[in-house]
Parts: structure tokens; sequence; C-alpha cells
């Protein structure tokens, strides 16, 4: 019997990506941040989140994309990951989707490098990819990923 | 004031309600200890301090003993376990520890005989028989009988324990017990063993025993009801106190916090609102949850004299075994603090006191050489002040000599020639503070536990502490440490600067500085480019903060905010914008991600709901250099401190790097030397990785970028230098490390070869020197970068 996953999806400019949905502890819309100076610059601030301090990171910048056009305000994605909770900034966030296990596919290699590190792998649904992040190793900041230059504008 | 109606204790509790007292006292053991006991305390410095010692004795010792039962019956079935024996061992040396110093003989003898031979025991000399476990838990019923008796009445009963002793010495010489105490060779519980071993049957001696002593205390005018309490009742004691999971109050300390930031944001919505119904009830609401704060941090708070309370033992040991004569007192021990505090500096002031007492006060002869009295006296003292704890420890013994530290320091390498002409007495002194620093002139058994000043220190300074160190040669030593009350909840100082706040522990805080108008433009001096203010005459080091976090600032005004702040001794000036108001905030950690920067130490929500950082006073003044790095830094340093002069002699890690190329890089750069498997070893996109102290740390071979070969990353195990800058650290493989050595160099400068400084000459071979951050630079341009500057 093949299992179907549930993912909360999202989009990042016109990448599909998705986060199961039993590691999403919530999404809310872009709320002002408290940045943080010296901090590697994926880390975009930290949030008050009902009492609980957590840390959002601009998933753009992790991703190595470029920056949110001007004007246009991220929302959050919350995601409870081994180093504690922590808001990921998305373009728009989508529906819960349901997928099937068949359609999974490793990703393939010639994708970006830093996308390739942090996808686990891609369902091919009618209309588009399905890329599905691997939260745990988005979150840990290795060395490197602070350098990602992109000038947080908070 | 209340007759001693022990027929109806119940109608005067009814009368005379106990006020809900934290620590309640059941037992007036003022009268009935004064009139029964001070032939047996005979050094009765303080009847009522006494009075908590034995309280706390009993509690403990009634816990010990029921674990007591279980171990001796897990004994006898598995007779070989050493593990149940030592825990044995220690418990009974606890029990006569205690008493002998308190000043139950009888305890004492009892535990004594039995600890004799529970050692043996220990030691394999004898086997463990029925019989000696009947005599064992004959001998844990003795005691708990004592024990019952010294709760009721302060005194150890007058039953005879002397053929318990005797059974209990048969069985040390290895023979047989009398044949009544082997009858039971299979014990079940301890309660069938006490007639067993002759003992009389409890109940019965403790009837008898109560009525002489309700005799002797109606005789006397007992002052409060608590002194009929139900005889009864063995543990009248433990009743009225409960015991809590430690964790359960972190629990609730933490829920406290978030109601007092939830409460400070509604307080913040109220100054808007003009609603008399809400403003009342945001009042209510505000008192409630300030006193709710109150009585949860009250929870956790324990009397310092609960760690004093070993100490009248530990010096009184010490000053017989090092032929002193010390007299110990102590003044404030009902000082509370913080639990988790309290544990924190148990370890710490021991190490302070054994210190005072071995090598602060001098031996009788010498004192009464320096017309000092023979009698030395170490004096702790405890109190609440600015919402900290002060805790002094004074003795008047030798004190410290500046120039023995001195000559020390620079045996030691500690401090340089240089540096030492420079420094004042108080600075000397406080050396006994740095790593690697033992005073002891000689390793006597007292001293040499493996802990040293420098421990002390860090353990203080971990959690928010200070520690200062006072000492006139000849005339005593006084140090004194301050620890904030409680960890959870602090007032602290919110700043501004870029337009962000940021919140400053108030307990760093000295004072606060405004330079306007002209002032501002004059006042501030440099030195080098490095500012600096006068502070009444003092220069003091003034660090931007804004320049720290590398954040623009907001605007330019003409005014200088100067918060005055103190770090490991040294104050310095903190520059931000603006001062805002100072406010209890609630400490929350920072996330995985900010762990390391060194310029926070956590976050909180302020009233408005947002986010604020928290200063580290201490990272920042180490990032600024107001003192020294990371005290494992110093340590590295302090051995090669010299070489901030080119003349001088500096210690350098030299390594090798492919055939025969000798590098060298000053050790004062080198965080720590490594060695790390090649499976340890992971791929992060091109960079080896490898997991480090919690951090991802990036590995770059030095062959590689030098030589142009893969060299010696693809071996099996790799040596490294950790280097660390900006709170970054980076693993720089080296092929081999060859030696450390102390040389006199001179930079040939012009070298153009990249990723090196230049060429030295060392034991008499040429030498490069490593440019560290160069290398790095090569590999990751914008590795030691920080965050570029956002725009406001």
């Amino acid at each position: 019997m093949v299992e179907n996953k549930q993912f909360c999806t999202f989009y990042l400019g016109n990448l599909f990506f998705g986060v199961e949905v039993e590691n999403v502890q919530e999404v809310f819309k872009y709320q002002e941040m408290t940045r943080v100076p010296l901090a590697p610059s994926v880390v975009r601030g930290l949030i008050n989140l009902r009492g609980q301090i957590i840390t959002a990171i601009d998933l753009r910048a992790r991703l190595g994309m470029e920056e949110l056009p001007e004007g246009q305000m991220p929302m959050n994605v919350v995601v409870r990951t081994e180093e504690g909770v922590v808001s990921l900034l998305v373009d728009e966030i989508a529906d819960v989707l349901e997928v099937s296990e068949e359609n999974f596919e490793r990703p393939p290699d010639t994708i970006d490098e830093i996308t390739r590190e942090l996808v686990l792998g891609v369902y091919k649904l009618d209309n588009k990819l399905l890329l599905i992040l691997d939260t745990q190793k988005t979150v840990r900041m290795g060395p490197g990923v602070g350098a990602v230059s992109v000038a947080g504008e908070i | 004031m209340d007759k001693n109606s022990n027929q109806d204790p119940d109608f005067n509790n009814g009368m005379e309600p106990v006020a809900p007292d934290m620590t309640p006292d059941p037992i007036n053991r003022e009268h009935s200890e004064a009139d029964t006991e001070v032939s047996s305390v005979d050094n009765s410095e303080d009847i009522s301090g006494m009075d908590a010692i034995i309280n706390e004795f009993i509690v403990e010792s009634y816990e010990n003993l029921d674990q007591l039962d279980q171990d001796l019956v897990g004994l006898e079935q598995n007779p070989g376990e050493q593990s149940i024996l030592g825990s044995i061992f220690r418990t009974i040396h606890t029990i006569k520890g205690t008493c002998g110093f308190i000043g139950f003989s009888k305890l004492e003898s009892v535990a004594h005989v039995g600890e004799n031979l529970l050692s043996k025991l220990r030691d394999g000399e004898i086997d463990l028989t029925p019989s000696i476990t009947s005599g064992l838990l004959a001998m844990v019923d003795a005691i708990r009988q004592m024990l019952s008796c010294i709760e009721e009445n302060q005194t150890e009963g007058d039953v005879d324990y002397s053929e318990l002793i005797e059974t209990l010495t048969t069985l040390l010489k290895g023979g047989e017990a009398p044949s009544a105490a082997v009858t039971a060779p299979s014990v079940e519980s301890s309660e069938e063993m006490a007639p067993t071993a002759e003992v009389e049957p409890p109940a019965q001696v403790l009837v008898s025993e109560n009525k002489s002593d309700q005799e002797t205390l109606s005789a006397e005018p007992v002052e409060s009801n608590a002194g009929v309490e139900k005889k009864q009742e063995s543990r009248g004691m433990a009743d009225t106190n409960i015991r809590v999971d430690v964790n359960l109050l972190d629990q609730l300390m933490n829920l406290v916090g978030e109601l007092v930031l939830a409460r400070n944001q509604i307080l913040q919505f109220n100054t808007q609102g003009q609603d008399a119904t809400f403003t009342a009830t945001t009042q209510h609401l505000n008192l409630v949850t300030t006193e709710l704060q109150e009585g949860v941090m009250k929870t956790r708070m324990q009397p310092i004299g609960n760690v004093w309370s070993k100490f009248p033992r530990v010096v009184r040991d010490l000053a017989t075994s090092c032929g002193k004569k010390i007299r110990l007192e102590m003044e404030g021990k009902e000082t509370e603090l913080d639990k988790t505090l309290i544990e924190a500096i148990k370890d710490p002031l021991t190490h302070i006191v054994r210190n005072s007492a071995d090598h602060g006060i001098e031996g009788p002869e010498e004192r009464k050489a320096a017309g000092k009295n023979e009698e030395g006296v170490l004096k702790l003292r405890a109190f609440h002040e600015g919402g900290q704890v002060n805790i002094e420890i004074i003795d008047d013994g030798g004190g410290i000599d500046p120039e023995k530290i001195k000559q020390k320091a620079l045996e030691k390498n500690v401090i340089t020639q240089d540096q030492a002409a420079r420094m004042g007495e108080r600075e000397l002194v406080n050396l006994i503070f740095a790593p690697g620093f033992s005073t002891a002139a000689k390793v006597t058994n007292v001293s040499g536990r493996g802990v040293g000043m420098d421990v002390v220190k860090t353990n203080i300074e971990k959690i928010g502490g200070t520690v200062d160190i006072q000492s006139k040669h000849k005339e005593g030593t006084t140090l004194k440490i301050k620890i904030p009350l409680t960890l959870a909840i602090i007032p602290a100082l919110t700043v501004t600067t870029g337009g962000d706040r940021y919140a400053i522990p108030q307990v760093n805080l000295l004072e606060l500085v405004l330079l306007e108008g002209e002032q501002a433009v004059k006042s501030v001096e440099f030195i080098q480019g490095a500012p600096v203010y006068r502070l009444r005459g003092n220069l003091l080091p003034l660090i931007y903060l804004n320049e720290e976090l590398k954040v623009k600032k907001k605007e330019d005004n003409d005014k200088v905010n100067i918060v005055v702040l103190q770090a490991d001794e040294r104050q310095f000036g903190l520059v931000v914008e603006e001062v805002r108001d100072t406010e209890e905030i609630v400490v929350k950690p920072l996330s995985h991600q900010l762990k390391g920067i060194s310029a926070f130490s956590g976050a909180t929500i302020m009233g408005d709901g947002k986010v604020a950082l928290i200063l580290d006073v201490m990272g920042l003044a180490q990032s600024a250099r107001v003192v020294n790095q990371t005290r494992e830094r110093a340590r590295l340093e302090s051995s090669e401190k010299g070489g901030e002069t080119a003349t001088d002699k500096q210690t350098l890690l030299i390594f090798g790097l492919g055939e025969n190329g000798r590098m060298a890089i000053p050790l004062s750069m080198v965080a720590r030397l490594e060695e790390f498997k090649r499976a340890d070893i992971e791929m992060s996109g091109e960079q080896e990785v490898v997991q480090y102290r919690g951090e991802i740390m990036p590995l770059i071979s030095l062959s590689e970028i030098l030589l142009g070969d893969k060299g010696s990353i693809d071996k099996e195990t790799l040596q490294a230098i950790v280097y660390t800058q900006n709170g970054k650290s980076v693993a720089l493989v080296a092929d081999k490390i060859l030696d450390i050595v102390d040389e006199s160099i001179t930079i040939e400068r012009g070298s153009n070869r990249k990723g090196t400084l230049g060429t030295v000459v060392v034991q008499n071979l040429v030498t490069d020197l490593l440019d560290a951050e160069a290398i790095v630079r090569e590999k990751d341009p914008t590795f030691f970068d920080n965050q570029p500057l956002a725009a406001v």
C-alpha cells in the first residue's frame, strides 16, 4: 500500500516548496521583528510568538536566492526542529497538499547546489513540481551560511 | 503565653494558629536546648543557629536512614555489591560526622562503631553475615530512635546502647554476636530487628522518655504551642515541609515569567485606555502578578546558612590538622538566594573557606609574633544589597603578599616583567584568580583539590556574579562575592542604538553619564584612536555600541550617552544613542543559530510585545578588548603576553607543511589544538566541515591553500589549529604539529607569498609566519564578516 503524505506548501519565487505537516507548528503573516546585529545574514530577526522568542530565517537567503522585491512582505512558516522552533520566511503560503509516495523522486543532480542540499526530494504533481525542504538542515547554521551576503532590510 | 497543655494540643492549635511561615519550627528548641543540652553543645556559638543545623541534620538523616534500610536489605541479597556498601558507609559517616560536630556523643558513638564495621566490610576484611546485617539494622534503628528523641527534646534519650555497641564491636572483631542478636538471620524489616538486637522496644522507650521530658517542659514556661506537638509524631519537622521537585519549581518560574510579560503588555495598553474598570482590573492583575512572582521566587529561595552549615566542621577539622586556632563567625546566614545559585556557590565557597583557613590564617606562634590574638577569626558575612547577594569571607590572617604573587606570576609566566612593573598592589593580588595560578607554596592535603581560584572565579561569573579580593599583607584578606538573587527575572536598563532597543542587566551598571553640547565634543579624547572619557579623573575607555554591533547610527546628535559598566574588574563606558528606563525583564535564551554571538546573552520581550536583545556586558568588553579574551585563551595568551612588543619573546606554534615546509603561528592566535578523525569530517557544499562543540566548523587545508595540493586532509587523523575570530572558528589543518617555542623574533616583512606574514628564523631554521586571517579570507572572503549593515 502506498502511503500518502501531507505537506504544508509555500512559494519562493516560482519554486513550489513543501514541509511535512507534522513539523509545522503554525503559519502567520508578516510580523515586525527585532533584527540581530552580528548574526548570520540569513537570520532576519527575532519574533515574539505569544511569549516565545523565535528566530526568523530568511529562506530566500538560505537558498541563495535573491531578495524578495521591495514592498512585498514575507510570511512565516513556523517549524519545529531539533534545534527548537524556528520561523521560515517565505513569499506566500499555499495549501496543505496530500501527495502520493509513488510520485516521489530524489532531487536531480543538476539543480543548484545549496538547493539540492536542502531538498529531500521532489513530488511530481500534475502541473508543477513540489520540492520537499529538509527543515533540519535548513535551520542548522553551518559555516558559510552566514556569509551568503544578502543585505538584510528590516 | 501558652501553657504546656499536652492533653489537648489541638485546642492550642486552634487558639493560636501557626503562622504560615515558610520554615516553621514546630518545637521550641531554644528552651529545651538551653535547659537540657548546654552541657553537650559546648561551643554553642548561637543557639538558634545551632537549631537550624539540628533541624537540617534531622531531616537529612531521616532521609538517609530510609535509604539505609533499603540498602542494607539489598546488600544482604547481593553481599558483594561495593556500590551499596559505599553508599551505606557514606551515610553513616555523614551522620557520625554531623552529630559529632553538634555534640550528640551517644549517637556518635553508635554511628562510629557502625562505621568501623562498615569500613571493614567495605575493605573486604570481613564478610557480610546475616548477623552483621542484623547488627547494622539494629544500629540503624538505634539511630532512628535517638533522632526522634532529638527531634522531640534535643536530647538523645537515656536509653543505654552500650550493649548494641558491644555487639557491633564483637562483630567487628570477626566474632559472632551474642545469640540474641543473631536469632533472626533473614531480616524482613527493620522493626523486627530492633528487639532482636536487644535494644529496648522503641515505643516503650519513647513513652517513658516523653514523660520525663514533658515534666521538664511543663516546669518551664513555653512560648509557643509547638512544644506540645504530639509526641507520637516522630517526624513533626518533616511534616511541615514538603519536598518539591525542582523541575516543577522551574516550570512554575517559567510560567510566572510568561505572566509577568503578559502583565507588562497589558499595563501598556492600559495607559492608552480610559476605561475605569479595565484600569482597576489591570492594577489588580499587576499586584497579584507581582506577589505571585515574589511568592514563586521565594519557594526557590534558600538561606545561605544551608551551605554554611558545613563550614564549622570544615574549619574545625582544618584547624586541628594544621595546628591552628580558628574561630568561625557567621553573620547573616538567613540571607536567602535562589536554589540554583545556592548549588552553584557551594563549591566555590567551600574552596575559599578552605583556602582562608589553610593559607590565610597563620599558626598560633606566628600570630603571636605578629602581635595578633592566637586565635584567628574567619568571618562569613552575607547580606542583600541592591538586588544582589553579597557574601564576604574575611580572615585576619597573613594576607597576601603582592611581592610573592608577583614572583609566582612571573615564574609561571602568567604575566611579563613589563606588566608586573606596571601593576598595582590590587591588581597583583587579583592575579590569584588568573588561570594556572596557585598560591599554595606547598601542596598540603587541604589544598590541591583540583579547584584553583580561577575556577572559583569562573564558577561565580557563570552565575552572573563577581568576585573581588582585597588583601593587606600581614593584616588579612577579604573576599567579596556578589551574585544576583535570581537569574530568571532581572532588572535591566533599556538603551537604544541604530533604532533598536537593547537591555543591559542592571547588575553590570555603575552609572550613567550624559554629555551635551560642547562637552560632548570636548570631553571625549582619543589615545591612538581609542576614545576615552575622564570620569572623575580616571580614564574610562569608551565603546560605541553601534560600532560593536556594526549597525548604522540612527542620527547624529550632539549628545553622548555613556553607560558606565563593569566587566571583570574593569570599567568601561558604552556609548549608546538613547537611555530609556529600567524594567524587570524575563531572560530567554537565544536560539541555536545565534548562540555564537558573544555580544548577547539572551533576549527578552518588552512591554510593547517586541523582542529586545540582552547585551552581554562581559562579551562586549571582550570583543572590544576592554578585558582579555576568554579565559581559555587567556591561559594560552598569558604565556606569550610579551608578543606585544617586537623585541619581546613570543610563543610560537611551529608546524610542518608539505615535505619540509616549516610554518609558525603565534600561540596567542591559536584557540586550541585538535585532532579530528577523517570519519568525523562531513561535507557542506564543497566545504569540509566538522562538528565541534555544538557548532559546525569549516576545515581549511593549509597545504591546499599554500602549496596547492590536498595534502593532509586525506589522512586518517588530521591535526588542526583552531583559529577563532568574531566568535567564529575555523580549523586550519596542518600536516604536522612540530613544537611550541619561545623565541625573540623579528619579522622580515615583504613576503609576497600569499597567506604568510613574512619569514622568521626560529630555532635557527627559516620559518614562515602564517597569516591565518588571510588564509581564511582566501577560502571564504566573507567568513569573518558580520551581517552587512542594514539600512534603517
